[in-house]
């Protein structure tokens, strides 16, 4: 793999920038693996990555459907935080957080991670409650969070109306500095490129149509639409398609996958120099380095895969965002889009085993994966190579909704991921 | 917003008059007290979120109020039929062709 | 020449349409200048000669006008009206002028002229496509202290408007048979032909004035008359209809599921002065039973080095500022194409006194009529030339020509340059439908393929060949598109003749022959991203061979354009590049809007006040008169508390939590939801919903109930009145009323049809005042009619109809505070009569009203739980201290199953509890955590949290109330809970903090 550097760059710049080779290798399949990745997503990209670095199995391939970080990967609004309430949420979270903060150097792929602060906001005396139980929580798990006085909150971030006449005027904030954003292609692009160059195959257009598995349940590979490929261990991560992909296996799922909308405004100099997230006056918002402000809505009620919604969850979401910023009614929408996010019961992603032998799975990331890309593929990868899982994923079984022991960050919280 | 047909209402009708309400057919055991865990938590958690036809549940809040029953692709959003709460899984390519008449 | 045009210098005497010629005064960048009533700001400003007027994205290169419609990329400036109406970004070919437009340009520092920003343009070897992922790693800390600020300064556009807006936005929702998108050609013959068959019809255009193309195609004739004269004439015949309505200015922008389609009017940014009334912008969402697009086609511009010079156009841009504005955009103007229709444009530029300077045009063969037009008007044509660069910066000054397959190079000296590769359709509509598009080989083109919602294209957005196809096809399908919506209406078919030289063929895409490939220059695919050839060659390089990655590296596409003149173009260079045909290398989708929509024309009324509704109960007016300081609680105002003067908000709290317990106190609580239950079987369904018993429970009497889901933990609690054998009056909680009644809908529905209930939301229907304290029964007496207050005929906990002052009356003996006290139950017409004539007479015993702090603080001292406070979502009744409401001998209720799950019924349980802070003073935090070790490092293992915590003047300290692990067996140990500032020792206790040692009737 050429090192990226500012050095390399220089240097290409004086021969027309001939020198750069492919990012990742597109090699034809192999006949078998020792683990296939179903889905070049982020998450999966970033497991196979991990699978080669902390665990020396090379011999890996991701397939994916169409191009990789098509996805939810390529369609979230980027925001990283790890303020949760539970002990292993904010435990699988922060992990990821840590590994943000070396990634770029890590992957060598300027991911731009960006701890520029997330900020969520009360607008009465039960958010207060809640927001404070997750800054104690957070305290004493050595996660930073912190509260912030409506004046303070409007010094942080100056387009937010902290006047008392809003109609749900902000009480107060919690504050975590180390959240921010990355640019999530690079996030995709990176660890594909670092994956490839320890040997792992990323492998696009080829969908995988069916699991194969031997006589005593065993997963033997998978058929896709460039033939059978064998594997000895299959881990799908395939957000909301995963119900579909694990229904090829005959394992039925505790998800529905939810069309989610987001959009980007016309891009204007700095003027937004946070993210804010709201639950009460539902909406989140951050600027991103193009200058786009980029705001995320809450999802359609009906399941879907369509990648669309309707335009009354943008207009609601719209309706938050000119109620909490005044300023920005005569910003221009540029472009909206769908993903389809899949929920579980819970709100809790499943990082686990499955009742059937080689066949792993992590998905169920709702709203919220993107933040915990690194550390959802670092623990994932674990969880394949020594089929156990890492002792932060632990508590992510599927097994919780049977014995009721769910990590309910929804209900517990009502706080938005 | 999609436009939904409530069949007590036999009136097609914007979206925000509706509340989704899951999936149907997924009835609630009579001795549900007795089932296994497992058994309570397929009941309960897992469900079968198909890409293509779903069978749903929807409550026409705004409206009559009553819930009913809908089949839906969920690749295209578009609905092939809905019938009243507690009728049972309707013959789809009946549906179909109800539809395809409509349409001309 | 008049005045006005006198300081025009290229507004040409006797050419377009802009009479009479008023003049209009604007400013661009401070300077004043005039242009005529009509014009927009492009056509105004090119009149004065002004190709200048942005810097790009990136590399902050001088840009002039490009286009003449809202594909523009490069003309955005910021126009202000005032210092609250700044809007970044506006196209100035859209922008009509008026008296006083304000107009700045945009990216530049300190001048458009001299910008500093232009360093990038320098450095522009290093700043290839994605060159940032692949630096600014090192040292670590500076990607967000240093490098990410100065890419965050250097990018972006316009300013964003730091005041709020006062304008506002208006919405409407439409029906209609027919919505026809576009006001051209295609678009007008469809709306007629389905207007004259009677449906009803919607047509929009995104321009001032109907007929598109028209405008400039001043060849062609329709119905016997001049095309333009057509359009104005027919829109104006379809106004004056009945079953139609004709928007000017408005933009269909979004086309959602079942014929849902979002559109944007512009109602006041072209008037001088709108009425302070006037919406600034509506949202129109229209449900059509049809829709007709007929949004007609996009010309492409030539990709060569350095084409982004100002003074180089679109050919059929210049055409159109001349045609219809009057305005010849240069004296020497070069022609560059691989289009017929560019001929035209070079045919009237000569005829309006430009000099063509040359006409290169790629193509081997041209049309000969076309040659000998060019012969007759002395233009000199070099077929199978290419114009490999130009010359100039702030405005083009040369052009160099050269032969496609190589050979000598000319230097041509201009001062414009127009330009055409073919035409884009504009499938953007027809491809948010859902529907898929294939792709024309002959006319490189995407076309609209198979359809997935009930819409037809038609014209130039269909590959229709030329205006006779167009109108043909427009007829046609607003003809069908009637008849589909209206089966039984009959109409004669209408036929309308129509012809021009003009046609809007595909042609040339991407970068074309170019005898000078490979050489190091600046060639634009994406103008205002700065995305040249070369960028999306190094993207297939690097190995991003997905159209959508090509994108996503490049950001060709992704500027305020959304691609419409570079995508087509991007999209052949990266299938050259990749030698694969252009279908197989894909087109990234198109995503709403059509073009940018303001936030507020979404938004519409949503702002402020109508941003969500305000729930006040009837008496709220007599608590704003009291001075009551509200909370918002839901969409509720709730009285929080009743400061006097002087108090603040502890000591207020204090002095009505002990009145209360004193004497008397009055508290709203009309919020609480409530539902009537009635029917022969509601006991039976009461008894299945809640977790409590209910067959038994007498007539008269209350019960306090417990509800869940199937997973067992709490839902919602409340109050529960029999009022008759086959009727129940049922309380909720504020925030839990709709979705309790949606809860108990939903069972009765679905899984206990058989069962015969009624349920009706009487929320609203009865005002609520609590009235507690030991003087309760002694205030109430005087009012009450019917009833016997004493203990033995109205026990704790029972209910009983009666009057209050001859209002009826449902009166609850019960508390929530441990006192003796009542609901006071009269319809919501008589609540503030009521609450008004009660306070007098609470005052009078020395009591007061109080607010929902007191309210929570008093149950507090009697460890009563709030829903939603001491419980989460995943407390269950058992971890709550509710056991007893759970009935034992009951073999169903909606959550059974659920509780005796293995981690709800094991062990391990938080469990509430109270909470003494031992130093006596301490008023914990509520969400604070609590620990069994004080001293361990973080990650700290976290055993409960504090849910409520007040000061209480009553039992004289704090109280608290915690959810502890395995709490009911820590009775009297010592936890810790740990802060920022230290530790504070917490003794675990009962919840009852309020005479625990008296056996309380009241409790």
């Amino acid at each position: 793999m050429r090192r990226f550097s500012g050095f390399a760059v220089a240097r290409e710049a004086m021969r027309a920038h001939k020198g750069w080779g492919r990012q990742w290798d597109s090699p034809e399949p192999r006949s078998s693996y020792d683990v296939i990745i179903v889905g070049a997503g982020g998450h999966g990209l970033a497991t196979a990555y991990y699978l080669a670095k902390e665990h020396g199995i090379t011999n890996v391939a991701v397939l994916e459907k169409g191009w990789l970080g098509g996805g939810n990967t390529g369609r979230n609004t980027t925001i990283i935080r790890s303020n949760y309430l539970y002990d292993e949420s904010a435990g699988l979270y922060d992990h990821a957080v840590k590994l943000w903060e070396g990634l770029s150097q890590d992957l060598n792929y300027n991911v731009m991670y960006s701890p520029r602060g997330v900020m969520m906001l009360a607008h009465n005396v039960h958010d207060e409650q809640v927001l404070k139980r997750h800054i104690h929580a957070n305290r004493l798990n050595g996660v930073d969070n912190e509260w912030l006085t409506p004046e303070q909150a409007g010094e942080y971030c100056p387009p937010l109306n902290i006047s008392k006449g809003a109609r749900y005027p902000v009480t107060g904030a919690a504050l975590q500095r180390r959240g921010g954003t990355a640019r999530h292609d690079a996030v995709a692009w990176g660890y594909a490129r670092a994956a490839s160059a320890r040997g792992v195959h990323v492998i696009e257009n080829c969908a995988v149509t069916g699991i194969r598995r031997s006589g005593n349940g065993q997963v033997t590979g998978v058929e896709t639409t460039r033939g059978f490929i064998g594997a000895k261990k299959v881990g799908v991560v395939a957000a909301g398609h995963t119900s579909v992909l694990m229904e090829m296996a005959d394992v039925r799922m505790p998800l529905e996958s939810f069309p989610l909308q987001a959009l980007v405004s016309e891009p204007v100099k700095p003027c937004f120099p946070c993210v804010v997230m709201s639950n009460s006056v539902h909406a989140y918002i951050s600027q991103s380095d193009k200058g786009e402000l980029v705001i995320g809505a809450g999802t359609d009620q009906y399941t879907s895969y369509s990648q669309t919604g309707g335009l009354h969850i943008l207009k609601d979401t719209l309706e938050a965002i000119c109620e909490m910023f005044p300023v920005f009614t005569r910003m221009k929408m540029l472009r909206s889009w769908g993903g389809i996010v899949d929920v579980t019961p819970d709100r809790s992603p499943i990082i686990a085993r499955t009742p059937v032998p080689g066949l792993y799975v992590n998905c169920g990331w709702g709203t919220g994966g993107f933040k915990a890309t690194p550390g959802s593929g670092h623990v994932f990868a674990h969880t394949i190579a020594n089929d156990n899982p890492h002792p932060i994923n632990e508590g992510f079984t599927l097994e919780r909704f049977t014995t009721g022991r769910l990590i309910d960050e929804a209900a517990a919280a009502a706080v938005a991921h | 917003m999609l436009l939904i047909h409530c069949p007590y209402c036999e009136e097609a009708r914007p979206e925000i008059e509706f509340r989704h309400a899951g999936e149907a057919h997924i009835a609630r055991p009579a001795d549900i007290a007795s089932l296994t865990d497992e058994e309570f938590s397929r009941f309960f958690f897992y469900r079968d979120n198909p890409k293509g036809i779903t069978f749903e549940r929807w409550r026409h809040l705004h409206g009559c109020a009553r819930f009913f029953n809908a089949a839906r692709d969920t690749v295209t959003d578009k609905f092939l039929v809905t019938y009243p709460a507690g009728e049972a899984k309707p013959d789809l390519v009946e549906a179909a062709n109800e539809n395809a008449k409509g349409a001309t | 020449m008049t005045a006005s045009t006198a300081t025009q210098p290229n507004r040409v005497d006797g050419a377009g349409r802009l009479t009479p010629a008023n003049p209009v005064r604007f400013s661009f960048d401070g300077d004043t200048y005039h242009g005529l009533a009509g014009d927009t700001l492009a056509s105004a400003l090119l009149a004065n000669d002004i190709h200048l007027v942005g810097r790009s994205f990136k590399y902050h290169r001088p840009r002039g006008i490009l286009t003449a419609g809202p594909e523009e990329p490069n003309a955005l400036v910021g126009i202000a009206r005032g210092a609250a109406r700044r809007q970044p970004n506006v196209r100035a070919t859209v922008q009509e002028i008026h008296d006083g437009l304000d107009a700045t340009s945009q990216n530049r520092w300190p001048s458009l002229t001299a910008d500093v920003g232009e360093v990038n343009d320098w450095m522009s070897p290093v700043f290839a496509a994605g060159f940032y992922y692949k630096t600014f790693m090192w040292p670590k800390k500076a990607w967000d202290t240093v490098y990410e600020p100065i890419i965050r300064r250097a990018a972006g556009l316009g300013v964003a408007p730091d005041q709020p807006d006062p304008d506002r936005y208006a919405a409407r929702y439409a029906h209609c048979d027919v919505l026809v998108c576009g006001g051209g050609a295609a678009g007008l013959s469809a709306a007629l032909a389905a207007a004259e068959s009677g449906a009803s019809v919607i047509v929009c255009d995104e321009r001032a004035a109907p007929g598109g193309a028209l405008a400039f195609e001043t060849d062609a004739r329709i119905d016997g008359q001049d095309g333009h004269r057509w359009a104005t004439e027919t829109a104006a015949k379809l106004a004056a209809m009945d079953n139609v309505r004709v928007l000017p200015r408005t933009t269909a922008f979004g086309y959602y599921a079942q014929n849902f389609v979002a559109l944007a009017e512009r109602l006041t940014d072209h008037l001088d002065e709108p009425a302070p009334s006037m919406a600034r912008e509506r949202l129109w969402q229209v449900r059509a039973k049809r829709v007709v697009i007929a949004t007609g086609a996009i010309e492409r511009h030539m990709v060569f080095a350095n084409n982004d010079r100002p003074g180089i156009m679109l050919a059929s841009a210049a055409r159109h500022y001349l045609n219809h504005y009057g305005v010849l955009i240069g004296r020497t103007v070069g022609v560059y194409t691989a289009n017929d229709s560019a001929y035209a444009a070079a045919f009237d530029l000569k005829r309006a006194g430009a000099d063509i300077a040359v006409i290169a045009d790629i193509r081997d063969t041209v049309d000969p009529a076309l040659l000998e037009e060019a012969g007759r008007l002395g233009i000199r044509v070099l077929t199978h030339h290419a114009v490999v660069a130009a010359g100039g910066k702030l405005r083009v000054s040369s052009i160099v020509v050269r032969p496609c397959r190589g050979g000598s190079r000319q230097v041509i000296p201009v001062d414009a340059l127009i330009m055409s590769a073919g035409w884009t359709p504009s499938v953007h509509l027809f491809s948010q439908s859902r529907g898929k598009l294939r792709f024309d080989e002959d006319g490189r083109r995407f076309l609209p393929g198979e359809y997935a919602q009930d819409c037809a294209s038609a014209g130039a957005c269909n590959g229709a060949a030329n205006l006779a196809a167009t109108v043909e096809e427009g007829l046609a399908a607003g003809e069908a598109a009637a008849k589909a919506a209206r089966p039984k209406a009959t109409a004669k078919p209408l036929s309308i003749k129509a012809e021009s030289g003009g046609s809007w063929d595909g042609l040339m895409l991407g970068a074309g022959p170019n005898p000078e490939a490979g050489k190091v220059v600046k060639a634009f695919v994406d103008f205002q991203n700065d995305v040249t050839e070369k960028d999306i060659r190094l993207a297939v390089r690097e190995g991003f061979h997905s159209i959508e990655h090509v994108k996503r590296f490049t950001t060709n596409g992704m500027a305020t354009d959304q691609g419409k003149l570079s995508n087509m173009h991007g999209l052949a260079i990266a299938a050259e590049a990749l030698d694969r045909p252009i279908p197989e290398v894909g087109l990234t989708t198109f995503r709403a809007p059509y073009t940018p929509v303001t936030f507020g024309t979404i938004v519409g009324h949503g702002r402020g006040a109508l941003f969500d509704p305000t729930r006040r109960t009837p008496m709220h007016e007599s608590h704003e008169r009291a001075g009551a300081v509200f909370e918002d609680v839901g969409q509720w105002k709730r009285p929080w508390y009743y400061p006097r003067a002087g108090e603040d908000m502890a000591a207020a709290v204090n002095r009505e939590c002990v009145t209360v317990r004193k004497s008397v106190g009055m508290f709203d609580a009309s919020t609480l939801g409530k539902i009537e239950v009635v029917g022969p079987d509601a006991a039976a369904f009461l008894h299945l919903i809640y977790t409590n018993p209910f067959m038994k429970l007498g007539v008269g009497r209350l019960r306090y109930g417990i509800m869940c889901r199937e997973d067992g933990f709490i839902y919602d609690d409340g109050v529960v009145g029999r009022i008759a054998e086959d009727r129940f009056h049922v309380t909720t909680t504020t925030g839990g009323a709709p979705r309790v009644l949606n809860h108990m809908e939903d069972y009765l529905q679905t899984e206990f049809p058989e069962m015969k209930v009624w349920l009706t939301s009487t929320s609203e229907q009865w005002a609520v005042i609590a009235l507690q304290g030991p003087k309760a029964a002694e205030v109430l007496a005087p009012f009450v009619g019917g009833l016997d207050l004493s203990k033995e005929a109205l026990p704790f906990m029972s209910v009983a109809e009666g009057t209050f002052a001859g209002v009826p009356m449902r009166l609850f003996r019960m508390s929530f505070a441990g006192e003796d006290g009542f609901e006071i139950n009269v319809p919501g017409d008589y609540g503030r009569a009521a609450w008004d004539a009660l306070h007098d007479k609470v005052a009078e015993a020395g009591g007061c009203a109080y607010g929902t702090e007191t309210m929570h603080v008093l149950r507090a001292e009697k460890g009563y739980i709030i829903v939603g406070q001491d419980t989460d979502g995943t407390v269950t009744p058992h971890d709550a201290g509710l056991s007893w409401a759970v009935g034992k001998a009951k073999d169903d209720f909606v959550g059974i199953r659920g509780l005796k799950r293995p981690d709800l019924a094991g062990g391990g349980r938080r469990q509430l509890v109270g909470l003494r802070s031992k130093d006596g003073s301490t008023v914990l935090d509520e969400g604070a955590q609590i620990v069994a070790d004080p001293n361990q490092p973080p990650p700290m293992d976290m055993i409960g949290w504090v849910s409520s915590s007040y000061w209480s003047d009553n039992c004289g300290g704090p109280i608290a109330m915690a959810l502890v692990e395995g709490g009911f067996d820590r009775m009297g140990e010592t936890l810790y809970v740990p802060m920022p500032d230290g530790v504070v020792e917490v003794e675990v206790r009962d919840t009852n903090f309020w005479n625990p040692d008296a056996e309380s009737d009241n409790g």
